[in-house]
């Protein structure tokens, strides 16, 4: 079933939202990924749905208020860019340290600081380890069409509510603004307060019933014996999600030689990358992520026994690259390539770089 | 005295106290005559009267009132410092047959979440906001806050509050009346009998407009905190009699409904 529209990545996001039964969106405009929030107020999916729309006074406040609904067992949602996204990682902690399920998009910009509005992805490690204070973890989905922009919504919002875990959409300028075919979902009705106390009732802010005490969504635990219990409980939930939630999908590497490791956008560019490269009669393939966390970690190690040596295409200074070093640990060569501030490598850069930092390197 | 046993006297009908039902078992952390307790008991006591419990969610901000989920069962959202109203935001808006406050501080409210503050009244979030105005951050050990009179010693103003280096005392509540969101603004004390009962019905009132649905109730309450005062809860409360109530008058600021679109309209013409 379904919908085909056209659409740009940032909307389709407001439209999956909806369509998917969201309660809540709370943000703040921001350049690369201020559609999100126009498409929503267009919509006006409070008079269908009955979901909340909420242009907050800064992103400080829309991750507070994102933490406000969580609590209380509903789906919530945030969109932002990168300077937004590091205004937001004391709520992040928060929200992970509180254990509260919820859905942060971050369409990544060239940085540091104010940077560029082009797109980038130099917020993976910002994304991938943690981000704020503290000991956490968010599960980090990778789209790289606006497809993916589409089915990461349902996604996150499933992950983050079967792990009481935030999941963040790590995206960028190239996805949100670009417009392509996208099949969007059937409406599903939003969760009534009943079924929420019902799934939720044990932990969430749903109002005190008689068969329990108040419930209390804290991140705060004064006694370090206490703290380190919650510590290691959290560390468990990580290791389950990377035990069961690896995704990532394979282009050419049957019988590759060499390979490319890229996410996201980076990854549409490698692809048109293998065209030239098998041209010239070079046997190279492309490993993506389409969750950077948890990151696939035995495949990238399975694949550094069939290859000669592997090359991690990012819009960074290289980040991605040391999570493939780990799981390769030096077994083969493994280097990076990025453009950044903004620039997108050309696929004709990209396998150039792979001539001369993995094929004549070795 | 002796043909008295006590067993006799505690009977029903001679019952003329309780603590309030909403109230836990917990010991209070907090020091002899700070004001948090009889505020968290005035708040407990509006929901028991209400009979509101099982639709009440309280917003505990950081601060000394940081535990305050552990005195009131209700179910409670702990928030990060300053932002209890953005999460009171949220929680009203998504579930808005609940009765939503928030308790902070003036740390917490005037100081680093005066964005917040600001922005949930300038929306006219139907919300219930307690703030506790001790004029000093009294958790993290008695440091100036945005609230702190002039020439007041604190941890980080030794010398006294200087205006040269640190301004003036925030009136937060003055400022927040003169928002067309805001429909109920009131400043209380719990420093006496007749005190208590006030601020008792200002809660109350603030808890109503909920139903009313007309904007937000904001009620600060003028508080002591001897630790950080260093002063005798006796000796606090006379010098808050003096200085505090000089700076910080008693009594309603605002009591009527939000402006709406159309008088606004009328207002800008």
């Amino acid at each position: 079933m379904g919908e085909l529209k056209l659409m740009k990545g940032n909307e389709v996001i407001a439209e999956a939202a909806i369509r998917y039964g969201c309660d809540g969106y709370f943000g703040y405009p921001i350049t690369p990924q201020s559609e999100v929030m126009e498409t929503l107020m267009l919509q006006k999916p409070w008079e269908t749905t009955g979901m909340v729309v909420v242009q907050a006074e800064s992103e400080v406040a829309s991750i507070n208020m994102l933490y406000g609904g969580a609590s209380c067992g509903k789906r919530v949602f945030t969109s932002s860019s990168s300077p937004g996204i590091s205004l937001m990682l004391e709520g992040i902690s928060y929200l992970a340290g509180a254990e509260l399920p919820c859905l942060i998009v971050n369409v990544v910009r060239g940085g540091p600081g104010l940077g560029t509005i082009q797109p980038s992805q130099a917020d993976y490690n910002q994304a991938t380890k943690g981000g704020g204070h503290g000991d956490y973890q968010t599960i980090v989905l990778a789209p790289a069409s606006v497809q993916e922009m589409n089915d990461h919504v349902g996604l996150g919002f499933d992950l983050a509510f079967k792990y009481r875990i935030p999941s963040l959409i790590l995206t960028d300028g190239v996805i949100g603004q670009m417009m392509e075919k996208v099949v969007v979902e059937d409406q599903k009705p939003r969760w009534t307060d009943e079924e929420i106390k019902e799934k939720y009732g044990d932990w969430a802010t749903t109002g005190k019933q008689k068969n329990r005490k108040g419930n209390i969504i804290t991140s705060l635990a004064l006694e370090s014996e206490v703290m380190e219990k919650h510590n290691i409980h959290l560390q468990k939930k990580y290791r389950e999600i990377e035990e069961n939630e690896v995704l990532f999908e394979e282009f050419q590497t049957e019988d590759a030689e060499y390979l490319f490791v890229a996410y996201g956008s980076s990854a549409r560019v490698c692809q048109k990358a293998i065209e030239i490269a098998r041209a010239k009669g070079i046997k190279v393939g492309l490993l993506r992520p389409i969750l950077v966390w948890p990151y696939p970690k035995k495949r990238v190690s399975e694949l550094a026994d069939q290859v000669k040596g592997m090359l991690s295409v990012e819009m960074s200074a290289g980040q991605m690259v040391i999570d493939v070093k780990l799981a390769v640990n030096g077994r083969i060569p493994v280097e990076h390539f990025g453009r950044f501030g903004g620039i997108i490598p050309s696929p004709a850069e990209v396998v150039e770089a792979l001539e001369q930092k993995i094929i004549g390197g070795k | 005295m002796a043909d008295i046993d006590i067993k006799d006297i505690i009977k029903e009908e001679n019952l003329i106290y309780t603590k309030p039902k909403v109230i836990t078992d917990t010991v209070m952390h907090y020091c002899p005559g700070c004001s948090h307790g009889v505020a968290h008991k005035l708040v407990a006591e509006v929901i028991d009267d209400m009979d509101i419990q099982d639709k009440t969610i309280g917003i505990s901000p950081v601060g000394c009132s940081v535990l305050a989920y552990n005195y009131l069962d209700i179910d409670w959202q702990q928030a990060a410092h300053g932002r209890a109203p953005a999460l009171a935001t949220a929680a009203k808006r998504l579930m808005p047959n609940h009765y939503v406050f928030t308790y902070q501080g003036d740390g917490d409210l005037a100081s680093i979440g005066a964005a917040e503050i600001l922005h949930a009244c300038n929306r006219g979030e139907n919300i219930t906001v307690i703030f506790i105005n001790n004029a000093i951050y009294g958790m993290t050990g008695g440091q100036m806050a945005p609230t702190t009179l002039v020439g007041m010693k604190t941890a980080t103003s030794p010398y006294g509050r200087s205006t040269e280096l640190n301004g003036y005392p925030l009136k937060i509540t003055e400022l927040i009346a003169q928002l067309p969101g805001v429909a109920y603004v009131t400043r209380q004390s719990v420093h006496t009998p007749a005190a208590v009962r006030k601020t008792k019905k200002a809660i109350r009132k603030g808890f109503e407009n909920q139903d009313k649905k007309i904007g937000t109730s904001f009620i600060e309450i003028v508080s002591t905190c001897s630790s950080g005062w260093k002063l005798s809860p006796v000796k606090s409360n006379e010098w808050m009699e003096e200085h505090m109530f000089k700076f910080y008058p008693l009594g309603d600021l605002k009591d009527s409904e939000k402006e709406s679109e159309e008088s606004y309209k009328k207002y800008i013409e």
